[in-house]
């Protein structure tokens, strides 16, 4: 072995080892770990929640009587002084509903779609920039928003509607929280919106004795989340500690008495004609029971809640704008 | 433009128009989701989906009259569907030219001469065909089955006189088909009774628009829904790896030799590959001789022989032979091949023979385990509408179309849940989808081509208006496992299927029930007004607080509000004062005990699916008092409905 060429080719085919050498070391190296991986995979998570609510606007409620919805949602929130005091211009703005069934709107197992198109309205006149619509439903989401006649509501109205994809979920720890702990929620809207308005309607629920503005923050949460039952109470005190919001509403127009929280008919509707808006959800709970038959004190959530310290279950020591919207 | 690109065009266009339309076979609001889009339209055309559903369901369903127009054209111009429509033929040819690329002219002409192994589809046919027309054969074997001996006989002087004609009408030719007729008869007369000699639509598995639509919907569009694309949600569907991996070895092949499904396996060829002997045009040489440069050999896509005896029956009709002849030899016309040719396949009497008795025998021996009769397959829950199982095998052609547009993803292809011969036949598993079976759809018998699932109105589904008289559709029952149901097991509150329950009045309702803790019973140590020390272990604090517990003693029962670990709060006042130390107490939790209604389950599965014993459900459906099959019924004194 001599000569220029066979210098070379050594030189070469050195090289060539030396490289494949580093290249297989370093990567070993590189990619080493001396302990075992962690008992469960990293996740993304979401910091703390802000409160979504409006400035000097706590302790606010106000019933609508009568009329239509629209004019019902009008009537309350002029009464509590206007949507401007709670959605300034410019601001972006996520609605909740509850859109949980693929069933249609007049069996009122969902938000319905007039009030949802009402709302967007009042925001868009505040002058919102961008308002989501946004909910988890039990059933296909696509079939729940359609049928429900929510995704309708939204496209007309201009609002985003934000379906639950799997990357919209992070994971969430209730700062105290027993409960909702690592948990999957629904956190891009909520990221992506300076005002939250829960908008649900008024229902029997056979678990927790009512599904209400408080029960409506269910549909933020992912996972197999239906293990929450167990503590039904519980979670619902947790999603209100969670989710402080600017306002809640509640569509009692027809409340669900009866089969809830799914219906599927109208004999188990009735007409209640009231429209509640409130920045206290706990108080407008405790407002709802009575629709439903019912006294605060049958519903544990109620007290727990306010015991919490989350909002007043004497929604009549507020002060309560009671309005009639019927006539208009 | 030359004639050969005006065929690429077609078929870019029809595989095109056909993956457009598997695309669109979803629900949704806007103009790329089903807006009347013609979804079914290539399964229509297919004139093995209309015959072999014919034979075993005795009629033609609506949309499958379009197979006509494709018998009748082929019956013109030969197997130009093949080769100018096909969806999966085109990606077969495109596949082969890959494979093609590169090789010698004589490589690829050698690759593309006739091979024996060609007769084998037309075997896979009259096997598919023969199972299928087991109803006919089963009617004429009951006593006074009347015209459907006629049927039957016709079909066998039918077949007979195809085993005749592709041995030639030797001595031993007439004994076979002698002898084929008399176990064929023996086989009708053995195996009926007990409903098991039937037609089966066993087609569908081979069939290539089938198999393209099935692998397209529920392999390819769902890897692409499992990205965020199409659906924006994932879906899963049981054994797609399987459906993948017989579309992958039926592309796959093609590298091997072009073609290769086309040529080899393809059951709608070898119809229409009998059918063309009758066309009035065929491709043809104009002079015997030629300078057998062999460049029409090299391209030819059916195998056909163009430059020799050309066997017209696997001509698809490329036109890669007329383009390709320096010499222009090539032509399209009514007389046959100057070089000669054999218009109908060459088959043997034997393997005809065989393949028509394993068909008609293979239904009777795969039911003869009882599986459509006493051990019917209780997992095996069909779609809403879906016929009784027997005649719902007789249309299924098990492409995929339910399962695709299932908004919730339930419906999924059967591995063996309804047995081997209920392979990839649409069944319900509410583990997989992203709810049970959606009160307010219909959605599935809509899409169904063949009507297996019939296409319900959501009256008829619901059972109200004109059919408030029969009652809902029911796919199935709810069964409770109260050995996995968290109050009924573990003393822990849940209802979760009760509250999902999206009947109304609900199916599903509940029994209060006050339990003992474990360990809850205690005496009263102390009292002050509204909290209560206990004796005995101490309590985790908080663990009582949830609304759920309550504390008795001497009949009254008071629900506890918090708890440290001695005493615990109760939420009212009113009653403690009266209670003294030393008295009995017990702690206990209030339980809703869920039941189910057999009249009002309608088996939509929305419970399942919820019940947050995730892994084996404590509530799971399964068909019993499904109404399609009044058989399987439990409810007594429900008459019709039954």
């Amino acid at each position: 072995m001599s000569g220029p060429s066979n210098r070379r080719e050594f030189l070469i085919r050195a090289g060539k080892t030396g490289l494949a050498l580093t290249g297989v070391g370093g990567l070993g190296l590189g990619l080493f770990s001396a302990g075992p991986p962690p008992a469960q995979p990293d996740g993304q998570t979401l910091p703390e929640l802000p409160s979504y609510a409006a400035a000097g606007t706590q302790g606010r409620l106000a019933v609508a009587r009568g009329g239509e919805r629209a004019q019902g949602l009008e009537a309350a929130l002029k009464a509590l002084g206007g949507m401007e005091q709670f959605v300034k211009s410019g601001e972006r703005v996520l609605i909740k509903v509850n859109a949980a069934f693929a069933s249609p709107p007049a069996v009122c197992a969902t938000t319905h779609p007039q009030i949802l198109a009402a709302l967007i309205d009042l925001c868009r006149r505040a002058g919102a920039k961008s308002i989501l619509v946004t909910d988890n439903p039990i059933q296909d989401p696509l079939s729940c928003f359609e049928l429900s006649g929510l995704a309708a509501a939204a496209r007309s109205g201009g609002a985003e509607l934000l379906l639950p994809r799997p990357e919209a979920f992070r994971r969430y720890t209730l700062p105290g929280g027993r409960l909702i702990v690592d948990w999957p929620v629904l956190a891009e809207p909520l990221l992506r919106a300076d005002r939250v308005i829960g908008l649900a309607p008024v229902k029997d629920h056979h678990r927790s004795g009512a599904s209400l503005s408080m029960k409506n923050w269910y549909g933020l949460l992912g996972g197999r989340r239906n293990i929450f039952h167990q503590d039904i109470h519980g979670i619902i005190v947790e999603l209100a500690a969670m989710l402080r919001p600017t306002l809640v509403i509640l569509d009692g127009v027809q409340s669900m008495l009866r089969n809830g929280p799914t219906g599927g008919s109208l004999s188990d509707l009735k007409d209640t004609g009231r429209i509640i808006v409130s920045t206290d959800q706990v108080a407008a709970d405790a407002c709802a029971a009575d629709l439903l038959g019912k006294t605060p004190a049958q519903l544990p959530f109620i007290a727990r809640a306010q015991a919490t310290g989350l909002g007043n279950a004497d929604w009549r020591a507020l002060g309560p704008q009671e309005v009639e919207a019927s006539g208009s | 433009m030359t004639i050969r690109n005006v065929r690429r065009l077609s078929q870019a266009f029809f595989l095109g128009l056909f993956l457009w339309l598997c695309l669109v076979s979803t629900l949704g609001e806007v103009w790329w989701r089903l807006r009347g889009w013609p979804v079914n339209w290539f399964l229509q055309l297919d004139p093995l989906v209309a015959l072999a559903t014919l034979l075993a369901g005795g009629a033609l369903f609506a949309g499958l009259l379009w197979a006509l127009l494709t018998m009748a054209l082929t019956i013109l111009l030969g197997r130009f569907f093949c080769g100018w429509a096909c969806p999966m033929g085109a990606l077969n040819q495109f596949i082969g030219w890959l494979g093609g690329r590169g090789r010698k002219l004589k490589e690829r002409a050698a690759r593309n001469q006739p091979h024996p192994a060609q007769k084998l589809k037309y075997y896979i046919l009259v096997f598919l065909l023969a199972a299928a027309a087991g109803d006919i054969l089963g009617r004429a074997g009951q006593a006074g089955g009347g015209v459907w001996w006629l049927i039957a006989l016709g079909l066998l002087a039918l077949a007979a006189l195809a085993v005749w004609q592709a041995a030639g009408a030797s001595r031993r030719a007439r004994w076979g088909a002698v002898i084929l007729a008399g176990v064929w008869l023996v086989l009708a007369w053995a195996l009926n009774g007990g409903g098991i000699v039937s037609g089966s639509v066993l087609s569908g598995l081979l069939d290539p628009l089938p198999l393209l639509q099935r692998s397209v919907s529920l392999a390819i569009l769902p890897a692409l829904d499992n990205q965020g694309y199409i659906l924006g949600a994932p879906r899963h569907y049981g054994g797609a790896w399987l459906i993948a991996a017989l579309l992958a070895a039926a592309l796959g092949l093609n590298l091997w030799r072009p073609r290769f499904y086309c040529r080899f396996v393809c059951p709608l060829g070898a119809l229409l590959g009998l059918l063309s002997r009758w066309s009035w045009w065929r491709m043809a040489k104009r002079e015997a001789a030629c300078r057998e440069c062999l460049a029409c050999e090299a391209s030819c896509e059916g195998a056909c022989a163009p430059s020799g005896r050309l066997r017209w029956s696997e001509c698809v009709l490329c036109l890669n032979c007329f383009q390709t002849c320096g010499d222009d030899l090539m032509t399209y016309r009514a007389e046959p091949s100057a070089a000669g040719e054999s218009a109908a396949p060459d088959l043997l009497r034997r393997g005809l023979g065989w393949s028509l008795l394993s068909g008609a025998a293979t239904v009777p021996f795969l039911r003869l385990g009882g599986g459509l009769a006493r051990d019917w397959p209780p997992q095996a829950v069909r779609p809403p509408g879906a016929l009784d199982e027997a005649r719902f095998l007789a249309r299924c052609v098990r492409c995929g179309q339910c399962m695709r547009v299932c908004p919730s993803g339930v419906i999924q292809p059967a591995a063996l849940q309804a047995g081997l011969e209920g392979l990839w036949t649409p069944v319900l598993n509410f583990r997989i989808g992203n709810g049970g079976c959606l009160l307010n759809c219909v959605a599935c018998g809509h899409l169904c081509p063949t009507s297996a699932i019939r296409p319900l109105s959501l009256d008829e589904k619901l059972g109200r208006g004109a059919h408030a008289g029969q009652g809902p559709v029911r796919i199935g029952t709810a069964f409770l496992d109260r050995g996995r149901c968290l109050p009924w097991a573990m003393d822990r509150p849940c209802i979760v299927c009760q509250e999902n329950c999206p009947v109304s009045p609900k199916a599903i309702h509940t029994r209060l029930e006050f339990r003992p803790l474990r360990g809850g019973e205690r005496a009263v140590s102390r009292v002050e007004g509204r909290k209560v020390a206990l004796s005995g272990p101490a309590l985790q604090p908080g663990a009582l607080a949830s609304g759920d517990y309550f504390l008795r003693v001497e009949g009254q029962r008071l629900r506890i509000a918090a708890n440290g670990d001695r005493e615990v709060e109760l939420a009212s006042a009113e009653g403690p004062a009266a209670w003294r130390a030393g008295q009995a107490a017990w702690l206990e939790v209030r339980l809703q005990l869920p039941y189910v209604d057999l009249a009002a389950c309608i088996g939509c599965g929305a419970c399942q699916h919820e019940c947050p014993v995730s892994g084996l459900a404590a509530i799971r459906v399964s068909a019993e008092n499904e109404t399609r099959n009044r058989a399987r019924g439990l409810l007594a004194g429900a008459g019709g409905n039954n």
